[in-house]
């Protein structure tokens, strides 16, 4: 099958001509498969949010291609207006980005702007709302009422209510309680398996996109330095930590085991970590 | 982008000109625009344009981005040399039309209101790019000093001015966010009429607003974690104190001045 995205040669270069000039991204390539799930990891920095800034439009490349399903989304202005609905893009902190005076008329905004019939409006509102575990009721409260998690649910909503096929998000969880962080991943995955959407999603918490990613992009330095399943990114633990970037706690556990002599292979997950601890014990009881 | 825009901002330096107490550039700039008011002839101009040369090249500002700061106010400048040239009458008349009348006077006084504002607007320029806002609003705070005995709250003002100023960039940040979210919606801020245009600024406003005001609680209670409790009884780490660089520059802004009063009272 034909990737839904490619990214070819991209560069792109800030205040070209100033002192000012600065090299965010360089010569970064990949390819997306549809219904992929995919993790970016990179520090502060790095390179992510100017990436993620490219494959909806908002920005435009120094130099090197972005296609969607094969056509490039610069090619005129329908497509690249066309682009930044068929890439959802969810912002970090986004509730700070609401204004209506409802939690369902600020959900409408990216459907109305698609100049959508009302009907498929108010289907494509409710759907979304029920994608984020949004209750009939809170549709009609002012967004401003909300709590912190639940006012960042809308605003995913806000740009799942477009059904983007691909999403992309900059750290969705940031900032929330460990039990909201659960339930914003959560959403993100049934709305993937409801729409056989492409997920990409920034994050800090190596857990997580461990957890939840098939592949993994590992940005350094405005340079795409890894890209692989979870399994191969983090068997480089090494060049990761020196990257400055981090490894699931797991594996962190897992690296000291080894050191203290333990026959362990290495893990990113708990669920392989258990099955591991599993097999030694097992192994042991019966030695 | 948003990010481009220069009003005002601070250009930081070692020059001879950043090194000068706030004080004394505040009081040169006030010096330099009565003199600027002052000045009635070609001669008169030609010094006060000399001494603004001069300032510019020891505070090495670069000249682009003194015209930089200058386009937004092109406007006002071609609005005043035109309302000049058409209302100014005169001896000479050069051309008549339809019922109006330019004189050669009127393009003189153009050309002199045009040269002065453009003067007096670099002159500014020249104080904001050379001054960081902190030491701004010392100097202003230090000068205003004995408006207290007025009950005047100087101090809650500099330290409003302070914060305005120190909330700029992170405004103009925000707001770029702001935009690339709506945007990433689907808004459209380029197309459409007036109108619609004016209305697609609400989703931009809305949040801006309510950021602002929540940096500002914020922002608050930060100071009073802190103690903060206005001017009363508080202290300066840095305190302003004159040197003789100082002396000299109001040594030639009294000398300027006098030059242009002097030529003044020549009729030039």
């Amino acid at each position: 099958m034909a990737p839904i995205l490619q990214v070819k040669n991209l560069q792109h270069i800030y205040s070209v001509g100033t002192p000012f000039e600065h090299v965010a991204l360089n010569d970064v390539s990949f390819s997306v498969e549809r219904g992929e799930f995919i993790g970016i990891i990179g520090h502060t920095g790095s390179g992510k949010s100017t990436l993620m800034q490219h494959l909806n439009g908002l920005l435009k490349p120094t130099s090197g291609t972005i296609e969607l399903d094969g056509k490039s989304i610069w090619a005129d202005k329908k497509t690249t207006r066309q682009a930044r609905f068929r890439v959802g893009l969810v912002f970090q902190y986004p509730e700070y980005q609401l204004f209506e005076e409802t939690v369902y008329k600020d959900i409408a905004f990216g459907p109305k702007n698609m100049k959508l019939p009302a009907d498929e409006i108010d289907r494509r509102v409710r759907e979304a709302a029920g994608f984020v575990g949004l209750s009939e009721e809170q549709l009609e409260v002012s967004p401003f009422d909300l709590s912190g998690g639940q006012k960042r649910r809308v605003a995913i909503a806000g740009v799942i209510a477009m059904e983007p096929e691909i999403l992309i998000l900059d750290e969705p969880t940031a900032g929330l309680d460990p039990e909201g962080r659960e339930e914003i991943l959560k959403n993100i995955n049934d709305y993937r398996k409801a729409k056989n959407a492409t997920i990409m999603m920034v994050s800090h918490s190596m857990s997580d996109v461990a957890r939840m990613a098939d592949r993994l992009l590992v940005m350094s330095g405005a340079r795409l330095m890894m890209d692989g399943t979870p399994d191969e990114v983090f068997t480089h633990a090494r060049e990761l930590l020196d990257m400055g970037l981090d490894i699931p706690e797991i594996t962190h556990v897992f690296m000291k085991l080894r050191q203290m002599g333990l026959p362990v292979e290495p893990v990113y997950t708990v669920e392989q970590a258990v099955s591991q601890l599993v097999r030694l014990k097992g192994g042991n009881v019966h030695a | 982008m948003l990010k481009d825009i220069t009003l005002g901002q601070y250009f930081p330096g070692k020059s001879p000109v950043h090194l000068l107490d706030p004080r004394t550039k505040l009081i040169m700039l006030v010096v330099y625009i009565v003199a600027l008011f002052l000045a009635v002839s070609w001669i008169s101009y030609a010094v006060m344009f000399a001494f603004l040369v001069i300032a510019i090249a020891v505070s090495r500002i670069p000249l682009k981005s003194i015209v930089k700061g200058m386009k937004p106010l092109v406007f006002i400048l071609v609005f005043t040399g035109i309302l000049n040239i058409f209302f100014t009458t005169g001896e000479k008349e050069l051309v008549s039309f339809w019922g109006i009348h330019i004189y050669w006077e009127g393009i003189v006084r153009a050309f002199f209101m045009m040269i002065r504002i453009l003067m007096l607007i670099t002159g500014t320029f020249l104080l904001t790019y050379t001054t960081s806002p902190i030491a701004l609003t010392d100097g202003l705070e230090s000068l205003l000093g004995p408006l207290k005995v007025l009950r005047l709250p100087v101090h809650e003002l500099a330290m409003m001015m302070c914060i305005a100023l120190r909330f700029i960039p992170t405004l103009i940040e925000e707001t770029d966010k702001i935009m690339s979210a709506q945007k990433a919606r689907g808004a459209d801020f380029e197309s459409g009429n007036l109108l619609e245009r004016v209305k697609a600024l609400v989703p931009i406003l809305v949040p801006l607003f309510i950021s602002a005001f929540r940096r500002a609680d914020e922002l608050a209670t930060a100071m009073e974690c802190r103690c903060y409790h206005g001017g009363d009884g508080r202290t300066k780490m840095k305190l302003l104190r004159y040197k003789g660089r100082d002396y000299g520059t109001y040594g030639l802004g009294i000398l300027l001045l006098a030059g242009v009063i002097v030529l003044r009272s020549f009729g030039l």
